[in-house]
């Protein structure tokens, strides 16, 4: 839409007016590492963090979410409408990426009202990363190192200011009013240009491969004895799934309140690598391996999402292989798939 | 990249079940009952054979079970026949008439009957597989003329397990259903053969060009069922199979019931062999 700045001065300030109307969410610093939560003024939120822990797609698909409530006298159940008007500040253009992806799984065929509910009251805000934040990301890679849509605002760091990239007009009501914000200068343009070229070469590509590649590396993978390896390794813990912005997998429960006169359904994230995620009423398990459930994770990652939703299952944040205590992660596992083939052909040639 | 959302808030949620009131409770096995469910004035269930719906307790949770009657004697009514396995079947068979549980559904992808039309049928259920069989079965029957022959091979682990006794002695009476049985373990009411349900197939011929297969029973009854099947000559888009998984929200969101790629509760749990042979984790 348009192009303007806003002073960081202004910051305290504008925080202050979006949190009149609205809740407004961002990267905090806690215990060492960051996460995101409430934000009730400038000094709590950092823009400049690394990555959180928990991606902010928890504000969409909660770790636990109720989905009715119910009195068990005979009445109809009421469906739990709690979604609260947020802004998301701050989130990196891998976890938006996510976010389009989520958009795409929830909206198609069966509309989930839960989680459209929250993302029609969700303004989004995003920041262009300008330095990796781990050495396990590997965005660039996976072409998720900027964004060009999918925004409400897009904020790129500018030192004394921030660019602000207008995508929608919802955005433009969050500056609506914010004293100091003014229309980008040629000048601006060119600020944001430079940093921009001189961020691309600071991120490594991880991946020995493009990933447009990714798709058809694992389609003749299937069979690969990596499986196996990771499965021979990997602790079936779920941290993987359960830091991952693009996991949705979820069970649904109920819980009666201890008087026995009501009770509710909820959903909470569950995980493809828990034993018993594929088991069925007899006890037979669908995939019982942990090869085959390393397998099932890395093929929606690289492979099954795509050929659903047209979108990659991964956007290369880096969470899973932070995580993970054995060290399972994408980049070494289908660079693994990748090498042996071009090996092979090197063989076949000489 | 992304594309504008739809309004989709007006809808109702898909996780609201709609209230069923139990109209008729029978046994018809060890462990199986049938419910007949009413749905409230004016909806109906408008369901496929071969379809499902999400049974709903309050309390207790929801489980999937597929629709045993046929659409043909629906009726503004429908049935489950169900086993008690767990949590929610488990309290599911100690209602009575007059008690109300909740559905949502009807969800999946049922057998296209459509195409089944002219052709000679083979029904082979195995166990509890006889339960969604049935809706197809009878809807097959209800326009029997449609068809060629009506086979039916049905095994069970003992004669007590055999499900809808009355119904199969109506099956074996009438002249235009070839009716096979057998039990894994006979006792001394059994007269009839023993042995797994594959040793019912060296006894019934088949003009395997003009025949649709369709089985229902566990994983593990699936493997010998079709190589018999094939061993026919019947081609692998002729051959259909209802596979079950676990299952959470019956609508292709909480990922449980993935066979590789596909969404049982979305593309199935009716499959044609010929969709599901190359996928690893479908049989
Ligand atoms: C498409 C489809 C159609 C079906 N149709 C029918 C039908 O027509 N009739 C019918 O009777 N059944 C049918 N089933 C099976 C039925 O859904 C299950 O039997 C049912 O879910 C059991 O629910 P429950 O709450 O009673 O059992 P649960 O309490 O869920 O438990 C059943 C068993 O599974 C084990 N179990 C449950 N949860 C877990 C877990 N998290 N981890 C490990 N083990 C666990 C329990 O120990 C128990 O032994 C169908 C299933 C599918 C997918
Ligand atoms: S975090 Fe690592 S060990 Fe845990 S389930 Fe995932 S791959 Fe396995
Ligand atoms: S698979 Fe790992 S790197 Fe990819 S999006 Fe999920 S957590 Fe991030």
């Amino acid at each position: 839409m348009s192009f303007k700045v806003i002073p960081k001065a202004a910051l305290p300030d504008w925080i202050e007016q979006m949190r009149r109307s609205q809740r407004v969410v961002g990267p905090k610093p806690l215990h060492g590492q960051h996460v995101f939560g409430e934000i009730h003024g400038a000094a709590e939120i950092d823009l400049d963090y690394p990555t959180t822990v928990i991606p902010p797609k928890k504000y969409l698909f909660p770790q636990q979410e109720d989905l009715l409530t119910y009195k068990l006298d005979g009445s109809a159940p009421s469906v739990v409408q709690d979604a609260e008007p947020t802004v998301v500040l701050g989130l990196h253009t891998c976890d938006l990426h996510a976010l389009h992806l989520l958009d795409r799984v929830f909206e198609k065929t069966h509309v989930d009202q839960p989680y459209m509910a929250r993302r029609a009251k969700t303004t989004l805000v995003s920041i262009e990363c300008l330095r990796p934040c781990m050495s396990h990301s590997f965005c660039k890679s996976m072409g998720t190192l900027s964004v060009t849509d999918g925004f409400d605002l897009h904020l790129t760091d500018l030192g004394d200011d921030y660019g602000v990239d207008v995508g929608t007009p919802k955005g433009a009501a969050l500056l609506d009013g914010l004293k100091g914000v003014r229309e980008a200068t040629g000048d601006d343009r060119q600020r944001v240009n430079r940093i921009m070229t001189e961020k691309w070469p600071r991120f490594p590509l991880r991946l020995e491969f493009d990933v447009t590649e990714l798709p058809s590396l694992l389609s003749v993978s299937y069979d690969s004895k990596l499986w196996d390896e990771l499965g021979e390794r990997c602790l079936a813990c779920a941290m993987c799934t359960n830091v991952c912005p693009t996991c949705y997998c979820f069970n649904v429960a109920d819980e009666v309140e201890l008087t026995l006169t009501a009770g509710k359904r909820y959903r909470v994230w569950d995980s493809c690598q828990l034993d018993k995620f594929a088991t069925v009423a007899d006890g037979h398990n669908f995939r019982a391996k942990r090869g085959a459930r390393q397998r099932h994770r890395f093929f929606r990652k690289g492979k099954y999402q795509t050929d659903a939703f047209g979108l990659l299952g991964c956007v290369g944040c880096g969470r899973c292989a932070q995580a993970c205590l054995v060290d399972i992660t994408p980049v070494d596992t289908w660079n693994e798939l990748h090498r042996p083939a071009t090996e092979g052909t090197k063989e076949a040639a000489a | 990249m992304s594309t504008p959302l739809r309004d989709t808030l007006s809808e109702p949620s898909i996780y609201l079940p709609t209230a069923a009131t139990i109209a008729d409770v029978r046994a018809v096995g060890k462990r199986e009952k049938v419910f007949t469910f009413e749905l409230p004035k004016g909806l109906s269930l408008a369901h496929q054979p071969g379809q499902f719906v999400e049974l709903s307790i309050l309390g207790v949770g929801e489980a999937p079970i597929s629709i045993s009657s046929s659409p043909s004697r629906s009726n503004g009514t429908f049935e489950l026949c169900v086993r008690k396995a767990g949590d929610l079947t488990g309290v599911l068979h100690t209602l009575k008439a007059g008690d109300t549980v909740g559905v949502r559904g009807p969800f999946g992808r049922g057998f296209p009957i459509e195409r089944f039309r002219g052709k000679d049928m083979l029904f082979a259920p195995g166990g509890l597989g006889l339960a969604p069989l049935r809706s197809l079965i009878n809807q097959v029957l209800d326009e029997r003329g449609n068809f060629g022959r009506v086979i039916i091979a049905y095994g069970a682990r003992d004669p007590g397990e055999l499900l809808f006794k009355d119904e199969l002695e109506r099956w074996a009476e009438r002249s235009d259903v070839e009716l096979h049985l057998t039990v894994d373990r006979g006792d001394e009411t059994w007269s009839g053969p023993v042995g797994v349900i594959t040793t019912l197939f060296p006894k019934i011929e088949v003009h395997a060009r003009n025949t649709v297969a369709v089985t229902v029973g566990p994983p593990v009854m699936y493997r010998f069922v079709l190589m018999e099947l094939l061993g026919k000559g019947l081609s692998e888009g002729n051959i259909w199979l209802s596979l079950e998984r676990r299952m959470k929200c019956g609508v292709g969101k909480c990922g449980h019931c993935q066979i590789n790629h596909l969404y049982a509760c979305q593309s199935g749990p009716s499959f044609s062999y010929a969709e599901i042979k190359h996928l690893g984790e479908a049989l």
